[in-house]
């Protein structure tokens, strides 16, 4: 399909402004010629129903929860209730300033305030930070709190921060950006931290520990009581990747496991969409421990009316220039105003139920990495049908053909040929039965057909694309001609 | 209940499925001490009771839908009505992140087309697909700089660079060795020879802004050439609207520009979510942060579009990643794809030329008020500061109590000595009529 830039016509236009109704000043005039750019930017020239009809093409050439099933694993890709983007589209919160006087925007501080109140709730933690743009800027966050509170401490010693292999890449992404050592804790052969490494790297350097909990295998860690015990001797401190909170709420809460310092993702458990890529919202909460140094400002209640709180010194400072996603936030906020504490706890059973439905009627014919009973997500390890000249991409590809999003492959990346499933409660026990057969299906046709899987997608915009040559020979944006 | 579509005879199936009785069992590998209160949380509860509550917490916002005379980094802008019918279509808005090409062409082609237009705006080669915003992109683009001249840690920054992404800055660099250091600002300008002072050899990157945080536009071209000599990168953080008609950061020599992209058809929104960019020059592309997209073929030679150079990424080279980033700004970035496609080329420059012509009308008829003055002989795009009389943050207080004008910001709390300045942003949607009562009103309240 054609580009906006190929279909731009010299001198059509869209949208009309309002005719000036002051004099008019040029830029050459205002700033003399020498400030002025050369060359307009060469922004394409459409009319508006070509636009529109641009992105309404460009929309039907994209997959989205509300498209079908989206088993992604560890994205949470459960539906996003509409009344979400009722409310953050027709009431009135868009219009206002993210830096107009407290008094004037009462509404919006009042939302960050009960939704920090209520995520601490959930989460059994004191007080929280809602700036933070997504997960892993929430995970940078938690490591700075971690290093402002060691550094007060005066334990500038403490440098490692531990993170098991089977971690999300961001974890030590973060930790590393945030000047950590990071050192790598195996796994074992029940996907728990391997408690004789986990000793072993233990001692007075190490500042803390980034855990999700359940893991990327969509196991719980038996062993989470002793970490935190152990790490909490030696003043270490507990970070808990939140990703994975949609398996455990109303069961278990990250604070009475022993973490100290964790992050939501609003847009995994609290069911604010993805947007493709974004935006996002990862908010941070911690204990007594590290609250000094939460980030400014913070909203505080007075008798009903609510202000902004820079008077913090021992803050870390701004980790945003202004709140944080605040639309997304308005979402989630809507979402736990309707499910309350006991849709939440639904939330969760039906999410775990889900999973472990599906991961019982798929063993039949694929094999599960770890046997054991799972939370709301599972991985499969394909290396049986790799052999058969089947691997893992090559299945996900061949599920596109059948109109179902793949689950996440490749990750963790502890498991050879994952394929890691996540099913959310949203999704109806047709709707598993059917991705059911189709994995069936696909294992029928690996025996007898293996050209259909050589040959997918045939079902899709565009057939199988050429990724290597995307990053030998990349082409980043369009040149005329 | 609600989103869970399960009857209570399916649980049941399901459970007999898997040889359990209750979805309690699916639990037990959380230790029994640890078993959670009730949360307290009401509920459920249905949509009309959300709508009374938001309806509720509307009537408290009081700033919403006063005139607004207040920029600082978040800009008050015309959206055309398709920009957000656009997005909202939910085949964009409902998808993850586009791992799986085939099925993720829509989005995949419009963040290609977004960083096309983002690299004729800045006059640069490459642009990733998205911050999160213009401040944490302005940190993006210093560690970016570090990495690129082999670690030099010292970065130089203007005063003239948005405070508050100063603060963000202040905030990251304490935890990693990079010196950063801030260079006074001199009659609202870059203080150019107290920059040739200060540069050397261990300079990673001089960073900063233009239009300036005052509004002042500059020509940055005898900088750039400096820093490079010393082998070092320039950092330019642009407004991209003015970009329509100022002298693009490429062209000033900038090595990276980043910015905030929501002038381009996002609303205030009390903040986000908004939209960093960030380009660069081709020779600097495997430094970039977060995602890139490239145009590629599929098996039949048909173009198609995928992520690519994945390898800087977290999800690949993890603690050695050139940044943290995973989810991004995808959708924002859509938004400023559409705007710019609404508006077009001679749109935005209308745009640009409309902002500049009613921010002079606004110097000339504020200043005209007994005892205030534009603070600066400068050129400047759509904000600008006044000095008055008196405390600027009670002027603009008493402007809000009295007349329902939002007046711009006060710059006490920003810098030393400014207590009698305030910044006031005059865009496209400010009409005379508001100009001129606004001034009628200062008139009053001094
Ligand atoms: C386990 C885990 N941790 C962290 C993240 C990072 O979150 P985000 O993408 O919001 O930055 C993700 C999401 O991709 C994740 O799955």
């Amino acid at each position: 399909m054609k580009l906006l830039f190929e279909k731009s016509v010299p001198g059509r236009r869209g949208v009309k402004l309002p005719d000036l109704d002051v004099p008019r000043v040029e830029p050459n005039e205002a700033w003399g010629a020498e400030l002025v750019r050369s060359e307009p930017p060469d922004l394409p020239e459409l009319s508006e129903v070509e636009t529109v009809r641009h992105f309404t093409e460009l929309s039907r050439r994209n997959y989205g929860v509300d498209n079908g099933f989206y088993p992604l694993g560890s994205c949470t890709m459960k539906y996003n209730p509409k009344i979400n983007e009722e409310a953050v589209s027709q009431y009135g919160f868009a219009g206002l300033h993210p830096l107009l006087d407290d008094e004037l925007a009462q509404g919006c501080l009042e939302v960050i305030h009960k939704l920090e109140k209520w995520l601490c709730e959930i989460a059994g933690m004191k007080r929280a930070t809602l700036q933070p743009a997504a997960g892993a800027h929430g995970e940078l966050t938690g490591n700075m709190l971690i290093k402002a509170y060691h550094r007060a401490k005066g334990n500038l010693h403490k440098k490692k921060m531990l993170i098991p292999d089977s971690a999300h890449g961001t974890n030590p992404a973060s930790a590393a950006l945030c000047g950590f050592e990071v050192v790598e804790l195996p796994s074992d052969e029940r996907g728990n931290v391997d408690m004789a490494r986990f000793r072993e790297a233990l001692g007075e350097d190490v500042a803390g520990i980034m855990l999700t909990n359940p893991s990327t295998l969509g196991l719980f860690e038996e062993n989470i009581l002793e970490i935190a015990e152990r790490l909490h001797e030696v003043d270490a401190l507990l970070y808990y990747d939140g990703a994975n909170l949609n398996a455990v709420m109303g069961y278990c809460r990250p604070g009475d496991m022993g973490f100290d310092v964790m992050h939501f993702n609003l847009h995994k458990t609290f069911s604010t969409p993805h947007g493709g890529g974004g935006p996002g919202s990862g908010p941070v909460a911690v204990n007594e421990k590290l609250e000094p140094f939460l980030p400014v400002p913070v909203v505080e209640e007075d008798g009903g009316r609510y202000r902004l709180d820079y008077d913090r010194p021992q803050s870390i400072g701004r980790i945003m220039p202004f709140h944080g996603n605040f639309g997304v936030m308005l979402k989630a906020f809507v979402y736990i105003f309707m499910l309350g504490g006991e849709g939440l706890k639904r939330v969760s059973e039906d999410a775990v139920l889900n999973a472990n439905y599906l991961m019982a009627r798929l063993k039949e014919r694929y094999r599960v990495a770890y046997d054991r009973v799972c939370m709301h997500e599972f991985v499969v390890s394909n290396t049986d049908k790799a052999e058969k000249g089947a691997p893992t991409l090559a299945i996900a590809k061949r599920l596109l053909d059948y109109g179902i999003h793949p689950p996440t492959v490749y990750f963790p990346l502890i498991v050879k040929e994952a394929l890691m499933i996540e099913p959310t409660e949203t999704e109806t026990k047709e709707t598993l039965d059917r991705f059911v057969e189709v994995m069936f299906r696909i294992a029928d046709e690996i025996e007898n057909s293996p050209e259909l899987l050589q040959e997918a997608p045939v079902n899709t915009p565009v057939r199988k694309l050429d990724e290597v040559r995307a990053s030998r020979r990349p082409v980043f944006r369009y040149r005329k001609g | 209940m609600l989103y869970n579509p399960h009857t209570d005879e399916e649980r049941r199936e399901m459970l007999e499925v898997l040889g359990v009785s209750s979805v309690s069992e699916l639990f037990k590998d959380i230790p029994a001490e640890i078993e959670a209160p009730r949360i307290d949380i009401p509920g459920p509860r249905s949509e009309l009771e959300v709508r009374e509550e938001l309806k509720r917490l509307q009537a408290a916002n009081e700033g919403e839908g006063l005139p607004l005379f207040l920029g600082a980094g978040a800009y008050n802008h015309y959206v055309p009505a398709a920009v957000s019918h656009l997005v909202m279509r939910s085949e964009f808005y409902t998808a993850y992140t586009p791992y799986q090409p085939e099925t993720s062409q829509g989005m995949l082609q419009a963040i290609f087309e977004y960083q096309t237009m983002m690299c004729e705006l800045t006059g640069l080669d490459v642009s990733n697909a998205s911050l999160y915003d213009g401040g944490t992109a302005v940190y993006e683009a210093a560690i970016m700089a570090m990495r690129a001249t082999k670690l030099r840690n010292r970065v130089l920054v203007d005063e003239g660079v948005n405070p508050l992404y100063r603060s963000v800055l202040r905030t990251y660099s304490g935890n990693l060795e990079l010196e950063f250091v801030e260079v006074p600002h001199r009659e609202g300008r870059t203080d150019f020879e107290a920059f040739r002072r200060l540069m050397d050899s261990d300079t990673a990157a001089v960073v900063v802004q233009n239009p300036n945080f005052f509004g002042v536009v500059q020509d940055f071209s005898a900088l750039a050439e400096a820093i490079h000599e010393l082998k070092g990168l320039m950092v330019m953080a642009v407004n991209p609207v003015a970009a329509a008609v100022l002298k693009s950061a490429g062209e000033q020599g900038a090595d990276i520009a980043v910015g905030e992209g929501q002038p381009l058809g996002s609303p205030l929104f009390f903040g986000g979510p908004y939209v960093g960019f960030l380009t660069a020059r081709q020779k600097l592309v495997r430094q970039m942060p977060g995602r890139i997209i490239s145009e590629t073929v599929d098996r039949e030679g048909k173009r198609g579009f995928v992520m690519t150079l994945q390898t800087r990424e977290q999800h690949i080279r993890r603690a050695k990643a050139t940044s943290n980033i995973c989810t991004n700004q995808g959708l924002v970035a859509l938004t400023a794809c559409v705007y710019l496609a609404l508006v077009g080329k001679e749109g935005l420059r209308e745009v640009a030329v409309q902002n500049l012509s009613k921010a002079e009308y606004a110097k000339k008829r504020l200043s005209a008020v007994e005892g205030v003055r534009v603070k600066w002989d400068a050129p400047t795009f759509n904000e600008f500061v006044l000095e008055l009389p008196s405390d600027a943050g009670r002027v603009a207080k008493e402007l809000v109590r009295e007349h329902g004008i939002v007046a711009g910001l006060p710059l006490g709390g920003y810098y030393d000595g400014m207590e009698r300045d305030l910044l006031v942003c005059v865009t496209e949607t400010n009409t005379a009529a508001q100009i001129d009562a606004y001034a009628e009103a200062l008139g009053r309240v001094l």
